[in-house]
């Protein structure tokens, strides 16, 4: 067999092995090549806090331990509200919206997408209600919601606290999203499975029910969290409305004190309640991956 | 009842613009096998769901069981719990055991008894030497062993009419005969089968019947002895002749 000298391989034997540069960052040498940067850039922002003309001020504004401990656990006597019973308060109103959040998002996807004739109207509507509340900005709805619903004088509806008008404000807007994770869930479900249900002779709710739902819950529950947990940022927006929540106590407190370290306590706190949620998430979505991609393999 | 299960007449489906099925008429007897042959694209698979509605017809007319299926009063779920059908991708449930997954039609859709149709799976699953396997999830189960699940799958319905599409096309070639026997087998008990399928020589042992289709409309029809020994259209050779 004849042989093209242009198409052939070189006739060099390939060299496999790493550069000596790279070489640098691999196995214990990476451990400690990702220690020092880690150090360094530690060091900048340290450098700059310290550095800065207004270093210090700043220090003292936001990271005053004796500040910080005040706003954390109040004063009744300074009329100071703590920020740990307005911690409370931002979490009832999140575990509260969620759990709502979850069943009204899951029924406004069924009604969307559900086939019965009966049911025209409201489809219509589901979809009208999602496009509406994924297009205010939660904030609007806040104020509609807190402002509006007390103004109504509709006995109870009207009389409610403010925590609860921010809980029925997280719940319009979150239900909106939630429906569409879910519905995106749903119809990532082959359609085969549907045929096969189908072919059972199962009925369109029982398919949903035994076949589809099952299997789309794996899909949802990342995407389902992460709403969860801007859910759980977002009650600091409830402040608006008044409600002492922790981000209104650390406000309080600055505009009582001139000092701003209660909003750092307020933002640790946010941080300590949603790092296990994220750290969570990240965990099962790479379970799933794990998971499909030994499926194909 | 009359002999007659299930009986087309010039029916006709249309996807949009594209004619799938163009007045195709069809009889199947009970105990009676037959297999539809043609090209991928013939329309076989159409045919087949439009016999459990899972398509409905454009023209003509379809009866199952000496009721016409065009009927607005016919109850499609109650059609489908009388009718199995089998697919080429198999379809398990994955989120389901092997037993399960046979048990879910029976008790969810006819609402039998657990207890009662346990049993049963667990006897049809011996049948295919699955029993031990009953309780594991399908992805572990190779190609061959899942198709064989889904056929059992519909036998526990106990349908009056088994509809088979391409169900070894998915398959690794080793796979191909565990899977043919199983519906030999069925065959030979006397189910009433419309199997689509590309193999011939399966086709050549089971079938009463076999009709070739192209494009829609139904060009041949015959007994196995007829249409692969002595076709006598010109299209029909030409496929034979491809596919040999």
């Amino acid at each position: 067999m004849s042989v093209d000298p242009d198409v052939t391989a070189s006739e060099e034997t390939p060299y496999l092995f790493a550069s000596r540069r790279s070489r640098l960052l691999v196995g214990r040498r990476g451990v400690v090549a990702s220690t020092i940067s880690t150090l360094v850039i530690l060091g900048i922002i340290a450098a700059v806090l310290f550095a800065a003309p207004g270093g210090a001020a700043f220090r003292y504004y936001f990271f005053d331990p004796h500040s910080m401990w005040v706003s954390w656990v109040g004063d009744p006597k300074l009329g100071i509200e703590a920020i740990r019973s307005g911690l409370l308060t931002n979490i009832w109103m999140f575990l509260v919206s969620e759990v709502l959040v979850l069943f009204i998002g899951l029924a406004l996807a069924w009604t969307r997408m559900s086939h019965s004739p009966v049911l025209l109207p409201f489809r219509i509507l589901v979809t009208a209600y999602t496009d509406v509340f994924r297009g205010i900005p939660l904030l609007l709805v806040v104020f509609i919601v807190g402002y509006g619903l007390p103004s109504l004088q509709f006995g109870f509806v009207s009389n409610l606290s403010l925590a609860t008008y921010g809980v029925i404000a997280l719940t319009l807007t979150y239900s909106a999203y939630v429906a569409e994770v879910f519905r995106a869930g749903i119809l990532s479900v082959p359609n085969g499975q549907l045929l096969a249900a189908r072919s059972l002779g199962l009925t369109h709710a029982s398919t949903m029910r035994r076949v589809t739902l099952p299997q789309a819950v794996r899909t949802v529950i990342p995407p389902l969290l992460n709403d969860f947990i801007s859910l759980q940022k977002d009650t600091a927006l409830v402040s608006t409305l008044g409600a002492v929540e922790a981000t209104r106590a650390a406000q309080i407190f600055e505009s009582t004190n001139f000092n701003g370290s209660g909003l750092v306590v307020a933002s640790l706190f946010f941080l300590a309640l949603t790092i296990p949620m994220t750290r969570f998430t990240d965990r099962l979505m790479a379970r799933d991956r794990a998971r499909r991609l030994a499926v194909s393999l | 009842m009359s002999d007659v299960v299930l009986e087309l007449d010039a029916v006709i489906k249309r996807f949009g613009d594209n004619e799938v099925l163009r007045g195709i008429s069809l009889q199947l007897h009970r105990h009676e096998v037959v297999c539809l042959i043609g090209a991928s694209g013939s329309g076989k698979s159409t045919l087949l769901r439009c016999a459990n509605l899972l398509e409905t017809i454009d023209g003509g007319s379809i009866i199952l069981f000496g009721q016409s299926l065009l009927d607005p009063r016919i109850d499609p779920d109650l059609v489908r719990r009388h009718v199995g059908m089998v697919f080429q991708s198999f379809n398990l449930f994955p989120h389901l055991s092997v037993l399960d997954n046979v048990m879910l039609g029976p008790v969810r859709a006819q609402k039998r008894k657990g207890a009662d149709v346990r049993e049963e799976a667990l006897t049809l699953l011996a049948r295919i030497g699955l029993r031990e396997r009953a309780d594991e999830y399908p992805d572990r189960l190779s190609g061959g062993q899942q198709q064989r699940v889904a056929i059992v799958r519909s036998l526990a319905m106990r349908p009056s009419l088994l509809l088979l599409d391409e169900v070894t096309s998915a398959l690794d070639p080793t796979l191909v005969g565990e899977v043919l026997d199983l519906l030999t087998d069925l065959a030979r008990q006397g189910t009433t089968m419309l199997i689509a399928t590309h193999e011939m020589n399966f086709a050549k042992d089971v079938a009463h019947q076999v009709v070739y289709l192209d494009k829609g409309v139904l060009v041949e029809q015959g007994t196995p002895k007829e249409i692969f020994s002595n076709p006598k259209h010109e299209s029909t050779r030409n496929f034979l002749e491809r596919v040999r």
